[in-house]
């Protein structure tokens, strides 16, 4: 076990934890932060991406050890409000099914618009592409990050 | 107008009653993190209930309960729009909360079959019309008019004649004293303010916020993480443990044997279970239990031949026979090759198919195969449960609810009354959740460590610990005579363990000469139901023969199959025959339609496909571009008649996903075995289809009808396979006879 000073949602936290553990396991068990979702422990499905400074990044193979004082941001911590423009599209679009991987999409869709607030539909396509919805909404997720992109562009 | 007796009396609401007042107010401090509270309004000071569907605050916020599990289908919102519908509330004064399991109050609390709107269609909206009928009524007495010329419209109650108005909210104590009455009148389809306009999901706002929903997400005061280790293999069992090491790990309280169903436990079909003897480990945090499984040292062997006793989803009791041995997927092939060629026990015959082969113009033979499918649900298996003091309290995603009840108080040796099952939002299920031997599990464990526990499935023990979709081969043959008319046809569909055929289905009733056999093969690998079980081979092999035998006959492949649907419309054959031909071919002569099917188009290359499951029609026509040399689906084009459409923008997202799931699963998915164990136990090695390879455009049309909703979450998946065969085949040259389509590692876009 050792001490780790974290900031999540630009809040310092500290958690005792041993240092091979993922952050996945430490947002959802430690911190009760469990918007970020486990789907496959092996950085396949994207559920549990989170941003690491502001990069999309999959928690489940993130040792804690290795986060040092790079900002964690989750889904929780994405706006105050619930109204980034990502999760407005969303609810625009009426995108979710089961609902279960849209923390992961929504993160990285947030990452991508940051990074390249105007992608084409095959830059979408490439930065979406390793987070599994399992219901098959991928046309309305596609749909739902150009609304955004027009809303940030605006 | 229909008038409808009602069901429920007032004893059955006064228990609800009762039981939202103690049964689950633990539900109720769990959900205050992500109360349904509409932005705009505030929450009541007081609460009326009417019945066990609906309460109304003093301020006018209704809470309607939607009853079933939700895995994704949406019913927490259009099941609520059926109350909301007949009650005759404005919406954005709803809000809705899951309902406790309550079979005395709701009716099927199951999901499954597609099923939850259809039955929930008429009792659902008498639970609406019976509140609104008490508010006329107290609306009568308060002002002393005569009830008949009470009205209402969006929350109000109104008398013309005298000018008088009040709100639902200033009305809800008064009609809390009304007595139930006997019988209520349901709107006409034509006076449908809710049903037939789109309500975006009820828990949206949560789920982009990440707001704990799931049974995942769900934790008490004390709980401890739960998981197990299962034998590696079908056909194996636990021989010993060696805890030594795992036991002293960081954070572990116990590690133990349960036996989930013991030898005498008497099944129910929803007990599926290949590994009833498991190794549990239980802690404090998720890696610490994780990390002490990998340190057991478990020996396995393998088990005897042995019969299960289990009760069907109708009652009746079956033997189950499990047979030894560590199975191999070539051998499966191999074996399913054998049994297609052999006679098959026959399910229907018309006419006499074997004289009508024989003196044949043209004779076309095929045969389909499909590999296993695990459901492989977003949300790994899990499952809550504090079982203390002589009762259980289970919280989780689960789709049989009603049965799993059942289960528990049998393998605890608890009464009913003192199990309480809370359904949590379900990160999917696909069938996948209708087996809860892991609820069961939870339980157990539960009731041994005397602590409450969730039980946690990894990526691996979900994929490796499946009830899936069984392995399927079906062989058609179809005879032509000179004029190309299809005169006989013969399938020949079998599976492991379990056969994929529907005799009665079409073209059955559209051809005089008609032969139908089945078979299955034994096996110890544990299957069950998997999003439109049986119609999500059948149907794709079906209609990629009837596309063959079109080309064979030089007939368009859409006209041919309307041809045959006349035929079986003005003089059907035999008199078991399924489906309507009428709504059948509405289906396609839409998508014909909306398509432009027949239009040329450079670098399009087109399929199509219809059929008919879970009451509902489907047809789908894929347009498939080359591009780089590889294929990829454009748009795919989807006309559906599943009756009246009760919620437009979600119906038609479950028909984009149930299209795109489909063509996942036709090119990528498949589960093969070696010596019993399954080859991929996680997304590394189990394809899913992802955001590339998803069709650029999904076009949903819905017939307009006036027939009372059918299914929608699952027809929408079987017929996309034709399509995409069928236009592969355009696309490609080649016809493509076995899943995935182009085989292992090929992609589509």
């Amino acid at each position: 076990m050792a001490t780790f000073n974290l900031t999540v949602n630009g809040k310092k936290q500290e958690v005792d934890v041993d240092p091979a553990t993922p952050v996945l396991w430490v947002l959802r068990d430690h911190l009760d932060l469990v918007g970020t979702k486990f789907g496959c422990g092996i950085a396949q499905c994207g559920a549990c991406t989170i941003h690491l400074d502001g990069t999309a990044t999959r928690s489940c193979m993130l040792p804690v050890s290795s986060v040092g004082d790079q900002e964690i941001t989750t889904i929780e911590g994405l706006s105050e409000k619930g109204d980034h423009p990502v999760q407005k599209a969303w609810l625009e679009h009426d995108v979710p099914q089961c609902g279960y991987c849209q923390a992961g999409q929504i993160m990285s869709a947030a990452a991508l618009l940051k990074e390249n607030p105007n992608p084409t539909d095959e830059q979408i396509e490439t930065a979406m592409n390793g987070n599994i919805c399992r219901c098959g909404t991928y046309v309305r997720i596609k749909a739902a990050v150009k609304t955004a992109s027009k809303n940030i562009n605006a | 107008m229909t008038v409808l007796k009602t069901s429920i009396g007032r004893r059955s609401f006064l228990k609800t009653t009762a039981l939202a007042g103690g049964g689950f107010m633990l539900s109720f401090s769990w959900l205050a993190g992500c109360k349904p509270t509409p932005e705009t309004l505030e929450l009541p000071k007081e609460w009326f209930e009417l019945n066990g569907y609906l309460k109304i605050g003093e301020n006018g916020l209704v809470t309607i309960m939607s009853p079933n599990p939700e895995i994704g289908q949406n019913v927490k919102t259009s099941m609520p729009m059926l109350v909301a519908e007949e009650l005759d509330v404005d919406w954005k004064n709803v809000i809705v909360e899951q309902a406790p399991l309550n079979t005395t109050v709701f009716t099927r609390q199951l999901a499954g079959g597609s099923q939850s709107i259809s039955q929930g269609w008429k009792s659902l909206r008498m639970a609406g019309a019976t509140a609104r009928k008490m508010l006329r009524e107290a609306a009568a007495k308060t002002w002393q008019v005569p009830v008949d010329e009470i009205t209402t419209e969006a929350s109000m109650l109104y008398h013309k004649a005298s000018g008088k108005s009040a709100s639902y909210g200033e009305m809800a104590s008064a009609a809390a004293g009304i007595e139930v009455p006997r019988e209520v009148e349901l709107k006409n389809n034509s006076d449908f303010k809710i049903i037939g306009t789109s309500r975006n999901n009820v828990d949206g706002k949560k789920i982009v916020t990440g707001q704990p929903l799931f049974g995942l997400d769900y934790r008490k005061e004390g709980m401890l993480i739960a998981m197990i280790a299962h034998p590696p293999a079908f056909g194996m069992r636990l021989k010993s443990v060696d805890d030594s090491q795992a036991r002293n790990m960081p954070g572990i309280k116990d590690v133990f044997t349960i036996k989930t169903y013991p030898e005498d436990y008497a099944q129910q079909w929803c007990d599926v279970d290949s590994f009833p003897e498991l190794v549990v480990v239980v802690g404090n945090t998720t890696w610490q239990v994780m990390n002490a499984r990998k340190a057991l040292k478990l020996e396995w062997e393998q088990f005897q031949d042995h019969e299960i006793s289990s009760s069907t989803f109708w009652g009746t009791t079956v033997k189950i026979k499990v047979p030894r041995g560590l199975e191999n997927s070539t051998q499966h092939t191999r074996v399913m090759t054998e049994f297609s060629s052999k006679v098959a026990k026959v399910v229907r015959k018309d006419g006499n198919p074997e004289a009508v082969f024989k003196k044949a113009a043209k004779v076309i033979e095929r045969t389909y195969s499909a590999p296993f499918l695990a459901h492989n649900t977003m949300e790994p298996m899990n499952f809550f449960a504090d079982v203390t003091d002589g009762k259980a309290e289970l919280v989780g995603p689960i789709q049989t609810p009603e049965f799993m009840e059942k289960s528990v108080a049998a393998r605890l040796g608890l009464p009913l009354e003192k199990i309480d099952i809370q359904m949590t939002r379900q990160g999917g299920g696909f069938g996948r959740r209708l087996y809860g031997h892991f609820l069961v599990e939870a339980a157990v464990i539960s009731q041994k460590v005397k602590a409450p526990v969730k039980l946690i499935y990894t990526r691996e023990d979900d994929m490796s610990f499946g009830v899936y979709r069984p392995a399927y081969f079906a062989k058609y043959r179809a005879a032509l005579d000179a004029d190309n008319n299809l005169v006989a046809f013969h399938v020949n569909a079998g599976g492991i363990p379990e056969g994929p055929l529907f005799a009665n289905r079409f073209p059955a009733g559209a051809v005089d000469h008609y032969l139908a056999e089945e078979w299955s093969v034994p096996s110890n690998i544990s299957v069950g139901a998997f999003r439109a079980p049986r119609s999500n081979f059948i149907a794709g092999a079906e209609q990629s023969f009837l596309d063959e035998v079109a080309e064979a006959a030089g007939k368009d492949p859409i006209q041919f199959r309307l041809d045959l649907l006349d035929r079986a419309l003005k003089n059907p054959v035999g008199e078991n025959n399924d489906y309507e031909a009428k709504r059948y071919a509405g289906v396609l002569e839409l998508v014909r339609s909306k398509a432009n099917w027949g239009e040329e188009m450079p670098n399009v290359y087109r399929g199509v496909s219809a059929y008919f499951c879970h009451d509902s029609y489907v047809a789908h026509v894929i347009d498939l571009v080359m591009e780089n040399g590889k294929p990829r689906v454009e748009k795919v084009h989807c006309a559906v008649d599943c009756g009246i459409v009760v919620n437009p923008v979600a119906a038609t997202n479950l028909v984009e996903g149930g299209s795109v799931d489909g063509i996942g699963h036709a090119m990528y998915s498949g589960l093969t075995f070696t010596n019993g164990t399954p080859d991929q136990n996680n997304f590394h090695q189990y394809r899913l289809i992802r955001h590339r390879e998803a069709p650029r455009s999904i076009d949903v049309h819905f017939v307009k009808s006036d027939v009372d909703p059918t299914g929608l979450g699952e027809p929408p998946f079987p017929p996309v396979i034709g399509a995409l065969a069928n236009a592969l085949y355009k696309a490609t040259g080649k016809r493509h006879y076995q899943q995935p389509l182009l085989g292992v590692g090929i992609t589509l876009g």
